[in-house]
């Protein structure tokens, strides 16, 4: 660990903080219907497709109209993904000649891609044609991370609101997020990648012949558009199979923390836009506080790990660190850093190989997955998760001293318990579930490319990281067969839709509920006491959770490591 | 709900071809407009032929060259084509090697590169660079320690002055953006066409 690299590591958290308050205040204005300065071109747009789409925007949902809305947007989304990918051969858009996407690929792909997942089991290069990148790829990209906001605004509205019965209208939160906060900032933020020198063409692949005088094809495309957005909406599918370690994909050490950058911009500003609308910015600072917490221990943890390398490359005489997987350009520590920031989001974008990491060092972005991405977490999702589990944490902080708890002036009564419990039971549910049946299933072991613990870890990896919606692997696992596949997209599809479901419920619940002043009484959700007993709730919650999973594979390793064992 | 269905369809359509066609498509025209390089893949070109990309790193085993961090990519089998085989620096398919942390194949691998590059320069630690797989496999760059190991080599094999090498290492080592992003590293590719300039 160097100074250079602590700075680095200190500078990225003052940017987010900064970043947070003017964020949210312009999404703020767009979520409640404002002028914004954009409003002159983008209105008549915006007012185009209600116009088309006969949506009354002056009209709001009631919480099941507002979900099942959101539903059939995702069935019409996936279908258009299968069937791209399907009929990829006989469509325009295909330089480099790719046949049909098989069936199980198809599916996995779409589910991945709709639930903000972008679990690649596709190759991107060697396996997608340009049209299905743009039309397919990068519209999901925008849509699902614009449904992940519109939802968290709707569970802020539940908290916000008194004694109402709907919490937004769906297609206008869809649309205005697209347009004024997506949209705006992927045409700058595409330019910049562009300067860094990320590709954007809808030429062939390019063939080159080296110094050396072999053939060398290199793969090129519209990546830059798909990269903006991939990053900004927390959503992580590579256009190229090595994803943002690919050069073309994050060419420099400033794309890259740009690229950080953007990947908690939102959703650090999203516990600002609750803040404001729940009448009180220091409440979405005591969430901003809780997240910060986690994250920087999260960082301590890999960075170090990462940095003392392994025994085995020390008794080979080999100082600097753990450099399997890692780029020279970006080093330990924006390696390291950007390991965690990817799976505090949701995002799932890599720069480094996470399955090459220390065994430690790859346990932390493990832990922030199974926590629920709940640190910042992915645009919408995270904030929607980290309220779920506030709402327990006040729970509890009732049952000590025997009042009903209250959180922002609504009861935090027994419906809305158990929403919370049902969105944290059904994740472990789902990731340990399957992780149990692929490790005794022979086909589905055979998929690990690592033996002992690690091989374990992988598969563990998987399904928490679909399961997460987080999309970042230990890429060692040969993940495209029909058995990960078929049972990935389940977890995928659970882990997002039954999370969603619930939240949404106890928005409706919420919404209609009479807002109460605060008492002398009431526990106060603004300090440092407030933060700890977040912190402590998640950890003791997740703890109890994985932490079995976990002594069998990364802290088995970690130890095997240290003796000097390999497998 | 049959109303809901048609708006989900329609905005759907419409959303998708603002972000899935107009944006990407009008993205690429914009961009060929103000950066036509990068936007083309920062190609290089020597004598009218393209030689490669300055982002993308390409395999170099002749000793008159520096050579780039061991590359973990493949290529399908041409024999079977469920099967891939090792293709160094295939730009057509990146990727890593995977291998975890206490992975004997990833020992094994790392100490023959070691006892290589011992016995091509025992007077310097070997970098660990040299030795260990980029995530990617296209890595364009090595460090600068990792360019000065094998200075020796090449001025030999060029029969040109260690100094004059060394120097143009030097020149082609870039620092960290603003003094604090990233790490200081070599292009390789761009070396070595200044080598193969510089000895003409």
């Amino acid at each position: 660990m160097t100074a250079i690299g602590w700075i680095h590591i200190i500078l990225y958290c003052a940017i987010i903080a900064a970043l947070a308050k003017p964020l949210g205040w312009y999404m703020t204005r767009v979520f409640n219907g404002e002028r914004t300065f954009l409003s002159p071109i983008l209105r008549p747009v915006e007012a185009g497709i209600y116009w088309i789409g006969g949506v009354d925007d002056r009209r709001e949902q009631h919480w099941l109209t507002y979900t099942v809305a959101m539903l059939l947007f995702h069935v019409g989304g996936a279908l258009i993904i299968y069937a791209l990918m399907r009929l990829q051969a006989v469509l325009p858009f295909n330089p480099a000649g790719q046949s049909a996407v098989a069936e199980d690929l198809s599916f996995n792909t779409a589910i991945s891609f709709i639930t903000n997942t972008n679990w690649q089991n596709y190759g991107g290069e060697s396996t997608l044609s340009y049209l299905v990148q743009m039309l397919g790829l990068t519209h999901q990209n925008f849509l699902s991370a614009a449904t992940g906001i519109a939802l968290a605004v709707a569970l802020i509205r539940g908290f916000s609101r008194s004694s109402m019965r709907t919490i937004g209208n769906f297609w206008v939160d869809v649309t205005r997020c697209t347009l004024y906060v997506l949209m705006p900032i992927c045409v700058v933020y595409t330019l910049f990648l562009v300067w860094q020198g990320i590709p954007q063409t809808l030429g062939a692949y390019v063939d080159a012949t080296t110094l050396e005088g072999a053939k060398q094809t290199i793969a090129v495309g519209p990546v830059a558009s798909q990269v903006a957005i991939k990053i900004l909406g927390t959503n992580g599918g590579g256009f190229f199979n090595a994803n943002a370690a690919h050069p073309f994909e994050n060419p420099t050490a400033l794309s890259n923390f740009v690229q950080m950058i953007s990947i908690f911009a939102l959703g650090a500003a999203l516990t600002n836009v609750f803040g404001r609308m729940v009448g009180n910015q220091k409440q979405g600072w005591a969430i901003l506080g809780v997240m910060g917490v986690l994250f920087i221990a999260g960082v301590a943890v890999t960075y170090w790990a990462e940095a003392n390398g392994t025994t085995a490359l020390h008794a080979l005489g080999l100082t600097g660190g753990n450099m399997e997987g890692k780029e020279v350009r970006f080093g330990i520590v924006a390696s390291s850093l950007f390991a965690v920031i990817t799976t505090s989001a949701s995002c799932g974008a890599v720069n480094a190989m996470h399955d090459s990491f220390t065994a430690l060092g790859g346990m932390i972005p493990l832990i922030n997955i199974q926590l629920g991405e709940i640190i910042v977490g992915g645009v919408g999702a995270g904030l929607y998760g980290m309220l779920i589990f506030v709402v327990i944490s006040i729970f509890v902080a009732g049952l000590m001293v025997g009042r009903t708890p209250e959180y922002v002036g609504k009861k935090i009564e027994a419906r809305e318990v158990k929403m919370a419990m049902l969105a944290i039971l059904v994740l472990p549910l789902m990731y340990l579930g399957w992780t149990a049946v692929a490790v005794v299933y022979p086909p589905a072991v055979a998929s690990m490319a690592n033996a002992g613990p690690h091989g374990f870890t992988e598969v563990l990896y998987a399904y928490t990281s679909q399961t997460g919606n987080n999309g970042s692997a230990f890429a060692g696992l040969t993940g495209n067969t029909f058995f990960y596949n078929l049972t990935g997209a389940v977890a995928m599809f659970v882990g997002r839709f039954f999370m969603i479901v619930p939240a949404m419920a106890m928005a409706g619940s919420l919404a209609g509920k009479k807002s109460i002043p605060p008492s002398a009484g009431t526990l106060p959700t603004t300090g440092g006491l407030f933060v700890g007993l977040v912190v402590g709730v998640v950890l003791i919650i997740g703890g109890l959770t994985f932490f079995p999973a976990l002594a069998l594979g990364p802290i088995v390793e970690q130890l095997a490591s240290n003796a000097g064992t390999l497998f | 709900m049959l109303r809901e269905i048609r708006t989900a369809i329609i905005v759907l359509a419409l959303l998708a071809l603002i972000t899935g066609l107009a944006y990407p498509l009008a993205m690429t025209a914009i961009a060929g407009a103000i950066f036509p390089k990068q936007a083309a893949g920062s190609l290089i070109e020597r004598d009218g032929k393209v030689v490669g990309s300055t982002l993308i790193g390409q395999e170099f085993q002749d000793d008159k060259y520096f050579h780039g961090r061991p590359s973990a990519t493949t290529a399908p089998d041409p024999a079977d084509s469920t099967k891939t085989v090792p293709a160094p620096y295939n730009a057509a398919n990146s990727g890593g090697s995977n291998l975890g942390p206490t992975s004997k194949a990833l020992n094994d691998r790392v100490k023959e590169d070691v006892d290589k590059l011992k016995a091509e320069n025992p007077s310097a630690a070997v970098p660990i660079d040299l030795v260990t797989t980029s995530a990617s496999g296209l890595d364009p760059d090595i460090s600068p320690e990792g360019a000065l190991f094998q200075v020796p080599r090449v001025a030999r094999v060029r029969n040109m002055p260690e100094d004059r090498v060394r120097a143009l290492v030097t020149e082609n080592t870039k620092g960290r953006v603003a003094g604090l992003l990233g790490e200081p590293r070599v292009n390789v590719l761009a070396l070595n066409l200044a080598l193969d300039a510089a000895s003409k």
